[in-house]
């Protein structure tokens, strides 16, 4: 190969590289149990190569060499090529594969020993909800958010899924595999963020119109930072601290708004949409959807099924002045 | 070596021209039984799906080019890649794969049609009405965009209301129907109408992978048509069967619907794999190697893939015990794959392999099934798949699967087989040109899913946002993917230039190794005037080639020019095949298209819930079925 060509193929592999540098790879793991999991794939990618290498070798090497081609005789190699090949060959790799099967399911059930944070995920058309349940370490209230699953780093997480409507599917790939939320059913997925950060999740189950932007965040800070963020929602969601983020609280309270939401410690308690009680803090909006900005939270208000197409939430008739002062009241909340 | 075409003296041809030729013109087209005729228009109209679900495909890549894309809306979005996947599996794999073994099985038996001959045409037009059943959402205006797999509970009347979802739960039961008779035709046809000499250990393989494929139509269609019906059921009558708030269960449909559509890839990959048993051996100028194991690898892949459905449901949280079972078999199933492939190779090894395009499409199949079959075994391992389920890297594995291990072998039949149906040859240099750009601009656009999968792509999205990283490669994709498209445009360009003006082709163009090479091509109405007599497993290189049979005292008097001249073929018995009775081949007749029409009727009248319409198609079906089973001896003698 020339050094031309190595050089393009050095800034073909620069340019892959650069552009998935923000994916949410499952190969760059961020819990014990996807470094498990990202293993088991590379243990594979080499057994699996090295078989493609063998058998696309000997294919090749079939139509080079040029021999007399003819139709009778060596039966009897030709059964043994074709029993050693085609069955003693892959009963071998079969069974290292068996064993990198068993060996990894049973490391990544085991992967985060120790008593876990307890959280139940609910999906729903077309978001997420997240419940802390009440109790827990200091018998904090119960808290209730959305699209955003915070976590303390090195302390293991103990989800439990359900579905509101239809089928969905859990998967952060950085920190596990997925695992499906079904209507009727619950279903359980535990896993420990090694450090901070923010992790991408995403559902995997087609859920129907919305299925792309049904995104949302791990947020995996220090055990400190966690705790008290969990003791601070315990209370009442923030009140208004401006005569603007009072006005909005009173439209809000009056638009139909509060007819879908729940904001902790005042009269909106309706469930049909999202708890808004930290909704300041939550870093996108629509579940993935558009950073969270007070110009994005304007137009998603005014008119949300226009940048979300199929979303439930109705356009809402509002005075710009409204818009303004709801949008202040949200973003102070948290 | 000797080749016997059947070319009977002018006389006598004309007198079986008078016995077997259809009506002219559109009375010939709705009225005709011969298989030929019936198995190239099976081959044409799945390709004419084809061509349309790969528009779709394109579409939809159209739109993933690039991040946050604009061409579709995630609703059009949402309706194509449900109809691309219930198109190609449907209305293209399954029909084209019954398409060629229609033509083929009479032809390589040695027989003069089907067993069947009106429920052959009969397959036919239930597959035509309902494709065009499903198509018709579109004129409508309400596909289904449920996905292919359309799950519940986002499939039932709350979640989606309006027709599409009907279309698709209604066109699956009645295009089921279509492939269950035509599995019955195959596996009657080849026990019972084998030429002398053609003991079930020299059956063709590609034979053998119809009838493997036929049993399992057998056993998972109606596990479908089960999961369908009772779809329908909850949407139409307001049942519960799948209502998880009334006591129904969203998982149970999963079960029914994997229970068929695992087996229903091996439906697909099984007569691929008998087709390039057939190439390659051709080409390599050698008899497919290890013959039995062969043939015992097709019935073990149609027997183990019963135990696999459960792989697709590895992220639905059921017992570790229970999915390792289903992980176990999932291995398994690749011994035989492993078998077949080594088959394939030993044949080459020993033999001199000649690149004409069938080999070329067949060798493309062998690179690309490989790594198809590799990242199978991989999502089989069940924790690996709770990464990989879902994501692009499935889609990339089963396109490997269905696009390289079924498509290719179909595209190298149309090589191999087609100047045999047409009586024309196919141009070399543009078929190669085919190949080869189909070959690399597969890889360009199904490769890169791979690496998308892992880098936490989820499937069935209609967009993606410019910060996740995925936007180098879907453009990649979207290339190979428009390319992959003009490369099957030059066979569809090569198939039409041939039939105008492509080279006659002779009886034997490659040199084949199965009996339909003994006859013309195209072959006269009734395949054979004297049934050939083989000499062994390979019909042509095997003791001289094939002889015109001994006919003899009784049914075996049929096998004679005066058998073909009296419209019949011998029925055979067991492993020995001995004429033991004499089969009447039904003449032309209207009954087959008016009872699938009565079926369309009846279900469009399920469809728009129409009592009126549904009990005119009741009539209609029913009354053309009692005077089909009423007028059978009338009609014949």
């Amino acid at each position: 190969m020339s050094r031309r060509r190595l050089g393009w193929a050095a800034a073909g592999a620069g340019l892959a590289l650069g552009s998935c540098r923000a994916a949410p790879s499952t190969l760059d793991p961020r819990s014990p149990e996807a470094r498990r999991l990202a293993s088991a794939w590379w243990q594979m990618f080499a057994l699996g190569a090295a078989v493609y290498a063998v058998v696309a070798g000997l294919i090749v090497w079939t139509l080079v060499r040029r021999r007399a081609g003819h139709r009778d005789g060596g039966a009897d190699r030709e059964r043994l090529f074709v029993v050693a090949g085609g069955v003693a060959a892959p009963v071998a790799v079969l069974a290292v594969v068996a064993f990198i099967t068993v060996d990894t399911t049973a490391d990544v059930g085991a992967a985060s020993p120790g008593p876990a944070l307890a959280v139940e995920v609910v999906g729903h058309t077309w978001w997420w909800e997240v419940r802390y349940p009440a109790g827990g370490r200091a018998g904090e209230p119960a808290v209730v958010t959305a699209n955003e699953l915070r976590i303390p780093v090195g302390r293991p997480v103990q989800l439990t899924l359900s579905s509101a409507d239809v089928l969905h599917s859990f998967w952060v790939p950085e920190l596990a595999g997925k695992v499906d939320l079904i209507p009727g059913a619950t279903t359980t997925l535990r896993f420990s963020a090694e450090r901070p950060g923010t992790y991408q999740g995403a559902c995997a189950e087609f859920c129907g119109i919305q299925h792309a932007n049904m995104r949302f965040l791990v947020v995996a800070e220090e055990p400190g930072g966690f705790d008290r963020w969990r003791a601070r929602q315990g209370g009442p969601a923030a009140a208004p601290t401006s005569e603007l983020e009072a006005r909005g609280q009173a439209a809000f309270m009056g638009a139909p708004c509060a007819g879908c939401h729940t904001v902790r410690g005042t009269p909106a308690t309706a469930t049909l949409g999202p708890d808004l009680s930290d909704f300041g803090t939550r870093r996108t909006l629509g579940a993935g959807l558009l950073p969270n900005t007070a110009a994005n939270l304007a137009r998603w208000i005014v008119d949300a099924p226009e940048l979300k197409p199929g979303v439930l939430m109705p356009p809402i008739a509002l005075s710009p002045a409204e818009v303004d002062a709801i949008v202040a009241y949200l973003e102070a909340l948290g | 070596m000797a080749v016997v075409a059947d070319r009977p003296a002018p006389a006598r041809h004309e007198r079986l021209a008078r016995v077997w030729e259809d009506h002219p013109g559109l009375p010939g087209f709705l009225s005709t039984v011969d298989h030929k005729r019936i198995g190239l228009r099976y081959i044409y109209t799945s390709f004419a799906f084809f061509f349309a679900a790969g528009l779709m495909a394109l579409a939809m890549r159209a739109q993933l080019a690039q991040p946050d894309g604009q061409v579709l809306g995630p609703q059009a979005y949402n309706e194509l890649f449900s109809m691309h996947g219930t198109m190609m599996i449907f209305l293209f794999n399954t029909p084209v794969l019954a398409g060629f073994a229609n033509y083929l099985l009479p032809l390589m038996l040695g027989t003069r049609d089907m067993a069947f001959p009106r429920l052959n045409a009969f397959s036919y037009w239930v597959f035509l009405f309902a494709g065009l059943f499903m198509s018709a959402s579109f004129v409508v205006g309400q596909v289904p965009d449920g996905g292919w797999f359309a799950y519940v509970p986002l499939t039932n009347r709350a979640n989606s209301p309006g027709l599409g979802l009907d279309f698709w739960g209604l066109g699956v039961v009645f295009v089921g129907i279509s492939t269950t008779v035509g599995a019955v035709n195959f596996i009657v046809t080849a026990f019972k109408l084998r030429a002398p000499g053609m003991t079930v250990d020299r059956l063709p393989v590609f034979v053998w992978s119809v009838v493997a494929m036929a049993f399992m139509v057998i056993f998972a269609v109606p596990a479908v048509t089960l999961a369908a019906t009772l779809l329908e059921s909850d949407r139409l009558f307001g049942t519960s069967f799948f209502e998880p708030g009334r006591g129904g269960s969203s998982l149970l449909y999963q079960h029914l619907f994997w229970f068929w559509g695992h087996p229903e890839v091996y439906i697909l990959f099984l007569p691929a794999t008998g087709m390039i048993s057939h190439i390659i051996p051709t080409f390599s100028r050698r008899r497919l190697a290890g013959y039995l194991w062969v043939v015992t690898s097709l019935i073990a892949i149609a027997f183990i893939s019963f135990g696999v459905w459960v792989h697709h449901m590895f992220a639905t949280g059921l017992p570790a015990l229970a999915m390792s079972f289903f992980a176990a078999a999932s291995l398994v199933i690749a011994v035989p794959s492993g078998v077949l492939f080594f088959a394939w190779i030993a044949t080459m090894w020993h033999g001199r392999p000649q690149l004409h395009t069938p080999m070329l499409f067949a060798l493309g199949f062998l690179l690309i099934f490989l790594l198809g079959g590799i990242t199978g075994v991989m999502v089989s391992v069940l924790p690996f798949d709770w990464q990989a389920h879902d994501s692009y890297f499935v889609v990339a594995h089963f396109h490997y699967v269905l696009n390289g291990a079924v498509v290719f072998p179909i595209f190298g039949a149309l090589y191999y087989w087609l100047p045999k149906m047409t009586g024309r040859m196919l141009s070399e240099r543009l078929g190669r040109a085919s190949f080869w750009v189909m070959f690399v601009a597969f890889q360009a656009a199904f490769f890169p899913m791979h690496v998308l999968g892992l880098l936490g792509m989820p499937r069935r999205i209609y967009t993606y946002a410019d910060g996740l990283g995925w936007g180098a490669l879907n453009l990649v994709v979207t290339a190979g993917s428009v390319a992959f498209g003009l490369g099957t445009g030059l066979t569809l360009v090569n198939v039409v230039w041939s039939r105008r003006r492509g080279r006659p082709a002779p009886d034997d163009p490659w040199g084949g190794d199965s009996l339909e090479w003994s006859t013309t091509s195209p072959p006269p109405h009734w395949n054979f005037a004297a049934v050939p007599a083989v000499a062994g497993r390979h019909a042509m290189w095997d003791g001289g080639g094939p002889v015109p049979a001994a006919p003899g005292p009784g049914p075996a008097a049929a096998l004679a020019p005066g058998g073909a001249l009296a419209r019949s073929t011998p029925v055979t018995d067991g492993l020995e095949p001995r004429a033991e009775a004499v089969l009447d081949i039904a003449r032309p007749t209207y009954l087959p298209v008016l009872v699938a029409a009565g079926l369309a009727v009846f279900f469009t009248g399920l469809l728009v819930q129409a009592a009126l319409v549904l009990v005119v198609g009741l009539v209609l079906g029913t009354g053309a079925l009692v005077t089909w089973a009423w007028r059978t001896e009338g009609d014949l003698r």
